[in-house]
């Protein structure tokens, strides 16, 4: 037995309940924290027991789909896993989830043996470079890089060193996994001694042709210009050097024939034949593509995958639909510019005629970007010309307001940064039977959950099985 | 006079392919609306590197920033595009660098190795980098000007000097500003002004949107044009709770 790490695991096991019994609710960092102070390698220790092997899912956006949807299909498959599904994506996250399969001892008990388990980790970006290194995965994957919480990480292209440098610590043998369609992501493979997984999307209806702004523009192998021939969203989409012969790779797992529907999307995989997936827009599609190109990896069958991907249920506030007093609410958690301008072009497909109710909270919280400069690179423009009756709310809801002001939208029925008060401004300018989507940043999502909750109208945090 | 028939206003936007992180975008947007909201066309002209530019065309300069490897690559061909556009600032041409652009406005950029970066020297200063190892200058932002308050949110690695006699934008309430030490923020020439402050910047301080826009329209249609008051509430609860947070954020630093 390991007494230290026996220690430190009974340590965050107690620090884990006593804010249980305070009542703080999603306490998912804390064990970890504890942990990982009294045995700096409890990370490597714990994980490294899962018999399976370890991967790893990051990238700016779609973590937690992506996660989501391998984890229903590994559900399929029958492979026990250990994911860190409710809540922290850093490393005392990712500690917090083992500890909590850790018996006093140290060592994980996991239905259907350790022996036979794998860990899936949803990684932050910053945390990539200490989880490659304790966790030895088997396989990493990249689902895009796209400026975000500027104000925390610096530029983008600190995090694309951080990247690279953390690529110098997983074994050579692990796959990579990356997204072809985003240039930032397909330059990892420069260089990579192991074996690399290529997914895509290969639906040229769905790409635009116009020009517009991109975070990847200069190639860093030769400094030529990249020319998108055509994109799907951002910088993700055909893209080429014009300076050396770089190029988007060909897709090893490939998304064709692609059709969204307001709450499904269906696409066909070669090799897999069609799959339907209850989430929809182009971005959940490429999410999906990257779970299905890791399961293919791990070696599922393409039963179990298609039966996966068809019963994934939405992540906390990812598309998620919730009954408030018979109105119907759908959270569309936002964090960045390329993520809101995907919802934003999502319920602009969806919308018909002037019929939009929309929320769109805004907070300036540590874990949402203490800048909100940000929306300004939103498109909400796009929206104006459907709006029936809008609401600002979040910690910001004053900058919200003025966003939506200079977008042209109709004056918001109500700018309230208090949640409470703004679900009940919600309530008395809508009736039953009426739709609102809810646009929210990370801990406006939360707040507002959290009143949901409280009035009975949602599950809590960690209870959405 | 109050306005003139048809006025309208032509926007030189430089470098918005590249220089436009932080949403200073908004700066744009706000102008147009601005602009549109009292009948004043204002048409955007983007200029990229490589573009011909001729600052006579033009009432108006706008500049955001950039990431470190972007500003690179265009400030060669700023440098290019530079005497004339002194010369047209130095005229009264009203023009708005933020960031990156700011820094660029300036006599030169030195980084942590010792490269030298040159600017335009519109203004009279210089921005040199401390080393990967300093922290960069991150926060919100409140400044006293002769616009009055101002607020935004500041985040930049370079330290810029102004040298004497080089008027700054405003001075620091709250942040860091050019330096971390003088107590200076910006810098402004004539109808010119740099500054770090992102936010964006003009929706929130509609009063320097205004200053900008007056002073084009008396550029090109006489000292007597006056702007119409616009309501202005949501710009003003937007700057309000823009203030508070800063002064709560720094007030927990402080604890």
């Amino acid at each position: 037995m390991d007494l230290r790490l026996a220690a430190a695991v009974n340590a965050g096991k107690a620090a884990g309940m006593a804010t249980r019994l305070l009542g703080r609710g999603g306490g998912t960092a804390l064990p970890g924290l504890v942990a990982l102070r009294a045995d700096p390698g409890a990370l490597r220790k714990l994980g490294r027991q899962l018999g399976r092997g370890r991967v790893l899912v990051t990238g700016t956006n779609g973590k937690t789909t992506t996660s989501r949807i391998l984890a229903s299909i590994l559900a399929e498959a029958g492979v026990p896993v250990v994911h860190n599904r409710e809540g922290s994506n850093l490393a005392r996250g990712m500690a917090s989830t083992l500890l909590a399969a850790a018996g006093p001892t140290g060592r994980l008990k996991v239905r259907g043996g350790a022996d036979h388990a794998l860990g899936l980790f949803e990684t932050d970006e910053a945390s990539l470079p200490a989880a490659a290194r304790d966790l030895a995965p088997k396989a990493i994957a990249f689902t895009n890089l796209f400026r975000d919480q500027l104000d925390r990480y610096g530029e983008v292209d600190t995090v694309a060193a951080l990247w690279r440098e953390a690529l110098a610590a997983p074994p050579p043998a692990a796959t990579l996994v990356l997204n072809a369609d985003d240039p930032s992501v397909a330059e990892l493979a420069t260089g990579w001694p192991g074996p690399v997984h290529w997914f895509g999307l290969d639906d040229p209806a769905f790409a635009t042709t116009d020009p517009g702004a991109v975070d990847a523009r200069w190639c860093r192998a030769c400094g030529g210009t990249f020319a998108y021939d055509r994109r799907y969203f951002a910088h993700i989409g055909y893209w080429r050097c014009t300076g050396c012969e770089r190029a988007r790779p060909a897709p090893d797992t490939a998304a064709e024939s692609v059709s969204l529907w307001p709450e499904s999307a269906r696409f066909t995989v070669p090799g897999l034949g069609e799959l339907e997936m209850p989430l929809t827009g182009v971005y959940n599609v490429s999410n999906a593509l990257a779970a299905v190109a890791l399961a293919r990896v791990l070696g599922v069958d393409a039963g179990a995958i298609a039966r996966g991907v068809a019963g994934v249920k939405a992540a906390f506030g990812r598309q998620e639909s919730v009954e408030f007093e018979g109105r119907r609410l759908r959270i569309f958690l936002c964090k960045n510019p390329a993520g809101a301008n995907q919802v934003i072009r999502l319920l602009q497909a969806t919308t018909a005629g002037t019929s939009l109710n929309a929320a769109t909270l805004l907070s300036d919280r540590f874990a949402d970007g203490q800048d909100v400069s940000w929306t300004w690179d939103v498109d909400y423009e796009l929206l104006a010309p459907l709006v029936a009756k809008c609401w600002a709310g979040g910690t910001r809801a004053e900058d919200m307001a003025l966003r939506l002001k200079y977008a042209g939208w109709p004056a918001p029925t109500a700018v309230e940064p208090d949640p409470v008060r703004l679900l009940d401004a919600v309530l008395a300018a809508t009736t039953p039977g009426d739709e609102v989507a809810i646009v929210p940043t990370y801990t406006a999502m939360i707040d507002l959950r959290a009143e949901l909750t409280r009035r009975g109208a949602a599950t809590r945090f960690g209870e959405d099985e | 006079m109050p306005l003139p028939a048809n006025p309208a206003l032509r926007l030189a936007h430089l470098y918005p392919d590249v220089m436009n992180i932080y949403g200073d975008r908004g700066n744009v947007i706000a102008l147009r609306f601005r602009c549109e909201a009292r009948g004043i066309a204002l048409e955007v002209a983007e200029v990229n590197a490589g573009d011909a530019f001729d600052p006579a065309n033009y009432d108006l300069v706008l500049m955001g920033g950039g990431q470190d490897r972007e500003q690179r690559r265009i400030a060669e061909d700023l440098v290019a595009k530079g005497p004339a556009l002194r010369e047209a600032i130095d005229g009264g041409l009203p023009a708005l660098a933020v960031c990156g652009g700011f820094q660029l406005f300036g006599h030169r950029y030195v980084d942590h190795e010792g490269g030298v970066i040159p600017g335009i020297g519109v203004f009279d200063l210089e921005t040199r980098h401390p080393g990967p190892r300093a922290d960069r200058c991150i926060g919100d932002v409140v400044l006293a000007t002769e616009y009055g308050e101002v607020v935004g949110f500041e985040n930049h690695g370079g330290r810029t000097y102004l040298a004497e006699g080089q008027e700054p934008f405003g001075r620091v309430r709250r942040g860091f500003g050019n330096n971390a030490e003088d107590g200076a923020e910006g810098a402004r020439t004539k109808n010119a002004i740099g500054t770090y402050l992102h936010g964006s910047l003009l929706p929130k301080n509609p009063a320097i949107a205004d200053a900008l826009i007056l002073a084009a329209l008396r550029r090109r249609y006489g000292d007597d044009v006056e702007l119409p008051p616009l309501d202005d509430a949501a710009e003003t609860a937007a700057h309000r709770a823009a203030a508070r947070t800063a002064e709560r954020r720094s007030r927990a630093a402080a604890e």
